[in-house]
């Protein structure tokens, strides 16, 4: 009923003369979205937006056109709505009885314009360009306008008679550029911007004939003649759009998409002249959640010199057909001229635009974050690296504990990025925890963070391989752990499940100090000692006075010479605390004065050294206290390892007879 | 004429242009791994040299010749060629292999292929039917 009614007062009901109607089925083309007749909301906001109208006149045009009521915009509505945009645009009142007056076209700025609005208020994020100017009733995302702009460009190739149109609505195809094409041939002389705010009749005509001799550089002529002819005939303002209309507009990088690129590439490789490995474009892509296949067919594309590394300019190449991919745009069979590297170099000529790059794309998971994201990751990354360096002990202990257990993937990043090791948490929590840390890393539809977390951990030695023990012992607990051995009862846990938690664990490695259970247990017991060690390095962190009970133990830590797990404690820790750490673990033992490090989270040697005799005893004693009952204990888990290792000798033992049995198989 | 390349044993791409009758492909282009294999372990020094695999007749009956080639990481390919086209000559073939290997080696550049998975890239299939289509 509504529709009907609609489209007779779209006919004869609202009076449009000869050019509204031209010009307002072309903006309905425009904005024409899909077949059955509504409009994209997003396309008629950013239209409205370009009637340089206030928002609540706007809002007034949509609600009284109807499409308020409808909840979208229906070809009469939008008719109605251009009708009411003049009427605001002229100074009349927004009411329906303003419709049938007689009203010049409504004027949009030319979208031209519209992109540096936009990009420059997307930056603050969605956020931003709805409090600007945008309807509320409309959001606008990227995801919109990067689908609109490419909807367009889209449509063009479908229908003849749009390419004017949509190209020139497309706003980000490097306006700059097209205006120093249309600039240099104006021939009104005008400054174009202004100039068809002010006159549409004319100008258009005037602007598509200019348009015809870009148009000319490298675009299609199939596309061209059509769209001549009905440039000829219709009027359309956006003109200033885009600069090349043909079929290779998806395939064209603008000046916004090479900076977003450039920032991009910078994220994963600091450098602009170096390339991207293989292994870090392909987790960088894969993010953009496009099949595998498609992928792996764009870096065939891109990767010209076949060298399984992305130089800048392949990248870009790799990041737009990406891009192109993900608006809707099959993949080209071969590398379209104007995305082959030898373009682009010259494309970097022109002069960038001042508009500050914003995410294109629509990468599900990072849609606004890759502008925000990337700011935000880096800096909470790097403050948090240095944080983790710093007030590693400090937060170690009571943070980590809830932080960890309550982890969004923020926190799991700060976390991972520099505080593994630390936690006073049983090794094996660790390890479950960075098992599943490192599963979503491992491969495809992870976010952004990811990629920088890659960015990232080749600097900080990665604490978490520690965990593997990779140079300790011939048995690795986290493997242990995986296996669920049998026999590994929970008690095995890490030393501290069966003991409780924090306090015992100093006293684990009290304990060790002077355990004599090197024997069998030498190999695991640094293992231990690596946990207990980490914890009574946090102890002793947050208590300074332990000054001299840890000399002490650096002196009794003699047996666990292990050079390996010292390495392994002292990357582990950060920065500050591996001195200490290392110093002890020295075969020759330390004195007193020479084991309490003079560093930064150990102020109080000066101290322990003024009031050590006395501090002594007291310590002394407990210390005794503490390896006795650590004694206890050790002696347990001794009985319980011992226990494991027949496990595992016997497991071993199996598998080298089916390693035996399948030899034969196995050798080609 | 067809062409298969192998890791493992299995095969990671196969094509044949002249006549579809892939299974019969397939069948002969396995039984000829078995011949492959022999020559590899053989020769067992130069493993991954240009080696051929040149059978002459197969069966009496169905005259074709099967080529093989080896690469460094025992990936096969298998060029089984029909006798009733001018026979190839050696080099050529030699140089078709070549071939083959460059645009494997491009292939396995790419990060988002795994290796041991189908090869299904465009860039690979054009090559091989052009490699294909002149030769006849």
């Amino acid at each position: 009923m509504d529709p009907e009614s609609g489209v007779a007062s779209a006919g004869s009901f609202i009076p449009l003369n000869e050019h509204e109607q031209r010009f307002y089925s072309g903006l309905h083309s425009l904005c024409q979205a899909d077949t059955s007749g509504k409009l994209s909301s997003g396309k008629v906001a950013e239209l409205f937006k370009a009637s340089q109208l206030p928002p609540e006149a706007l809002h007034r045009v949509t609600e009284v056109c109807g499409a308020k009521r409808l909840g979208y915009f229906g070809t009469p509505q939008f008719y109605v709505a251009l009708k009411l945009l003049a009427a605001a645009q002229s100074g009349l009142p927004v009411h329906l009885e303003s419709v049938t007056a007689n009203l010049p076209l409504p004027r949009f700025a030319g979208l031209k314009n519209e992109p540096e609005m936009r990009y420059s208020t997307v930056p603050a994020g969605v956020d931003g360009a709805q409090g600007g100017a945008a309807p509320a009733s409309v959001p606008w995302t990227p995801a919109d306008r990067s689908a609109f702009r490419h909807l367009e460009a889209s449509a063009e190739k479908k229908e003849p008679w749009s390419p004017p149109r949509s190209p020139s609505s497309s706003p980000p195809r490097s306006p700059l550029t097209y205006r120093s094409y249309t600039y240099s041939k104006q021939r009104n002389g005008a400054d174009s911007q202004t100039a068809y705010e002010s006159k549409h009749s004319s100008r258009p005509m005037v602007q598509l004939e200019q348009h015809s001799s870009p148009r000319n550089y490298g675009t299609k002529p199939s596309v061209e003649h059509p769209a001549m002819a009905r440039a000829s005939s219709s009027e359309r303002l956006e003109q200033q759009g885009v600069d090349d209309y043909s079929d290779d507009d998806p395939w064209r990088i603008t000046e916004e998409q090479l900076e977003y690129y450039t920032n991009q590439f910078k994220t994963l490789q600091p450098d602009l002249g170096a390339l991207i490995l293989g292994a870090i474009a392909k987790n960088f892509f894969t993010k953009s959640k496009l099949p595998i296949p498609e992928l792996s067919h764009i870096w065939e594309l891109s990767d010209v010199d076949r060298d399984g590394a992305l130089t800048f300019s392949e990248f870009c190449t790799a990041f737009h057909l990406i891009v192109a991919r993900k608006n809707g745009y099959p993949l080209p069979e071969s590398l379209p001229p104007t995305l082959r590297p030898g373009y682009m170099q010259q494309e970097e000529d022109v002069p960038d635009t001042p508009e500050s790059a914003e995410p294109l794309i629509v990468f599900e998971d990072a849609e606004l974050r890759p502008g925000q994201m990337d700011r935000g990751v880096k800096e909470r990354l790097q403050p948090s690296l240095a944080a983790t360096k710093q007030d590693l002990k400090e937060e170690a202990c009571k943070q980590d504990v809830a932080a960890m257990r309550v982890q969004t993937s923020q926190e799991k990043r700060t976390l991972q990025l520099g505080a593994f090791p630390e936690r006073p948490e049983p090794p094996h929590d660790l390890d479950t925890q960075m098992r599943t840390k490192t599963r979503p890393r491992s491969y495809s539809s992870t976010s952004f963070e990811d990629a920088m977390k890659k960015a990232e951990e080749p600097p900080t030695p990665p604490p978490r391989p520690q965990k593997t023990h990779s140079r300790a012992s011939s048995l690795d607990l986290n493997k242990l752990f995986q296996q669920g051995a049998p026999g590994v009862r929970s008690g095995w846990l890490p030393p501290p499940p069966a003991l409780p938690p924090r306090p015992t664990a100093s006293q684990v490695s009290h304990f060790i100090s002077v355990s004599e259970k090197t024997p069998q247990t030498k190999v695991l017991q640094p293992n231990f000692a690596d946990f207990s060690r980490f914890r009574e390095e946090e102890e002793s962190s947050v208590k300074p006075d332990k000054q001299g009970p840890r000399s002490r133990f650096g002196r009794s830590t003699e047996d666990l010479t292990n050079a390996s797990k010292q390495d392994v404690i002292g990357v582990s820790h950060s920065q500050a605390p591996q001195k200490p750490v290392r110093r002890k673990y020295h075969p020759d033992g330390q004195n007193l004065e020479a084991a309490p490090p003079p560093t930064v989270p150990f102020p109080t040697p000066a101290k322990s050294a003024q009031k050590l005799l006395s501090k002594q005893k007291r310590e002394i004693q407990m210390a005794i206290r503490k390896n006795k009952e650590t004694n206890a204990v050790l002696t347990r888990l001794n009985s319980e390892l011992q226990q494991q290792l027949k496990v595992v000798h016997q497991e071993r033992v199996t598998l080298e007879s089916q390693v035996e049995l399948l030899r034969p198989l196995a050798s080609t | 004429m067809n062409y298969t390349s192998r890791a493992n044993n299995y095969p990671l791409y196969i094509r044949s242009v002249p006549t579809q009758n892939e299974l019969k492909f397939h069948y002969t282009v396995h039984t000829s791994l078995d011949v492959v294999e022999e020559k590899i372990s053989a020769v067992g020094k130069s493993l991954g040299d240009q080696r051929e695999l040149y059978l002459g007749l197969l069966y009496p009956t169905e005259d074709y010749k099967v080529y093989g080639y080896v690469t460094n990481s025992k990936v096969k390919f298998v060029i089984v060629v029909d006798s009733s086209n001018t026979s190839l000559r050696d080099n050529e073939i030699r140089s078709m292999f070549r071939k083959l290997h460059n645009s494997f080696t491009d292939v396995m550049c790419n990060p988002f292929h795994n290796p041991g998975d189908q090869i299904q890239s465009k860039a690979f299939d054009g090559i091989v039917s052009g490699m294909m289509v002149q030769t006849g």
